[in-house]
């Protein structure tokens, strides 16, 4: 059986596969319409999300299957103080999959020790976000119609941001990427990430403090928020988080087929008006996070009925 | 000119940096265990200046090796047997470690969860570096 815990537990082939699932899900919905008729899908969610957990229940709903679990550990055995394993223990009795977010790093490849169905990582803290680099694949393997030759701007928060940490991971398996990190000091990329994963790996990139300064090369600008759940220390957030905002003004620095993406949810790193650019894809961005989860999904208990 | 007896059978951990003796005892869990142990601190070392030097009276296979490796793969460990050196072992850095040392990350699942155990993963053996199986954290505790 197996889980996503890291966006590299796809090999590069079976992620091809995955997002060429993907495509045909959105291009003929109907034919996956019954999918997983009869089966269940479990949301175990730890910390408050929206687009997450309602991505994976439309996604799990879109197949013909239904959707049980439960939006905050207040509302969860956690309170009582049961373990996240002991937790999965109990939910592998009640669904065919799982997906979990929690806000400890690392709690998701905890709930695979005693899990009995596939786990998926829905987000474990600061950590990884797999499904959310699988979506943002998509929406750049669909709108680019590439995945290799490509810059990336990455803007923002940089250190905590792990949708970040994941896209990184995933696209260094692709030939002639490179990266322009745009962050303050304070958030810039950790140290494990900059050594080894990308010097390891040899790959090319800059770091910078200037948005404007990065906007001209860029292939796509992929614009993260600053994650006010993620600081011990209010005032540290209060000074970082109006650091980037991109505007309209700003992108006129852009090349014409720039890409704008982002996790969502957004505060104020985009501005409101720059969502009427064609170049703006993060609402779109959205839809293929269900589409890409329906893929996910299916692709997941297609690989435990095998080993069954 | 110190005099400690000979052992019988058991371990000589030589080479320790000087000062670090009792951390290694304490990390190899001597203080729980009913054998005799010698602590050597600041001994004369044409090499290294001064170092410490533990003698543990026990069984072989006993200590767990990987452990030192990890702690100080510099220190030299003599295999006693019928009261000779049968075996100086070269240690080495261990691929994993188990519940030696924790994870700092206060944002870590293992700040939490009961009866987990607390394990580090070699990521880069040519830097030392080992991180957090859950988390990712890098911990240095050489010394």
């Amino acid at each position: 059986m197996r889980h996503l815990i890291s966006p590299l537990d796809l090999s590069v082939e079976e992620l091809d596969d995955l997002l060429e699932l993907a495509k045909d899900i959105e291009k003929n919905p109907k034919k996956y319409a019954h999918a997983c008729d009869g089966m269940k899908l479990a949301t175990c969610f730890y910390e408050p999300s929206t687009r997450t957990r309602l991505s994976f229940e439309s996604a799990m709903l879109s197949l013909g299957g239904s959707v049980l679990g439960f939006a905050g550990a207040d509302s969860s055995s956690a309170a009582k103080g049961e373990s996240v394993a002991d937790t999965m223990a109990v939910i592998s009795c009640y669904a065919d999959i799982c997906a979990i977010r929690h806000p400890k790093e690392g709690a998701a490849l905890v709930a695979t020790t005693k899990a009995k169905i596939p786990v998926i990582n829905a987000g474990d803290g600061g950590h990884q976000h797999p499904t959310q680099t699988l979506t943002d694949l998509l929406t750049i393997s669909s709108l680019k119609g590439r995945l290799d030759n490509l810059t990336i701007g990455l803007c923002g928060d940089l250190k905590f941001g792990r949708t970040v940490h994941s896209l990184i991971n995933a696209l260094i398996r692709y030939s002639n990427v490179k990266f322009v990190l745009i962050s303050p000091e304070e958030l810039k990329i950790p140290d494990y990430i900059r050594e080894e994963v990308l010097d390891k790996n040899n790959i090319e990139y800059v770091e910078l403090e200037r948005l404007e300064e990065a906007l001209p090369d860029l292939d796509l600008l992929y614009m993260t928020r600053v994650q006010k759940e993620r600081f011990f220390n209010e005032e540290d957030y209060v000074r970082m988080k109006d650091f980037y905002i991109l505007t309209s003004e700003k992108m006129k620095l852009a090349r014409e087929d720039m890409l704008v993406l982002h996790p969502l949810p957004r505060v104020n790193e985009i501005a409101v008006e720059v969502d009427d650019d064609p170049r703006a894809v993060y609402f779109k961005q959205a839809q293929y996070g269900v589409y890409v989860r329906m893929a996910l999904i299916l692709t997941l208990l297609k690989w435990r009925d095998e080993v069954c | 000119m110190l005099n400690i007896s000979g052992i019988h059978e058991g371990y000589v951990l030589d080479h320790i940096k000087a000062g670090m003796s009792m951390e290694i005892y304490k990390y190899l869990k001597l203080g729980e265990m009913d054998w005799p142990v010698a602590i050597i601190k600041n001994a004369k070392s044409n090499k290294m200046g001064k170092k410490d030097i533990i003698k543990i009276e026990c069984p072989v296979e006993k200590v767990d090796l990987d452990i030192l490796g990890f702690l100080d793969d510099k220190i030299t460990v003599n295999i006693i047997k019928d009261d000779a050196i049968v075996e100086k072992k070269r240690l080495h850095l261990p691929e994993k470690v188990t519940n030696v040392i924790q994870c700092k990350n206060p944002r870590c699942i293992t700040s939490i969860e009961q009866g987990l155990n607390q394990v580090f993963i070699l990521t880069d053996p040519e830097k030392k570096v080992y991180r957090c199986k859950y988390c990712e954290e890098q911990r240095k505790l050489r010394f």
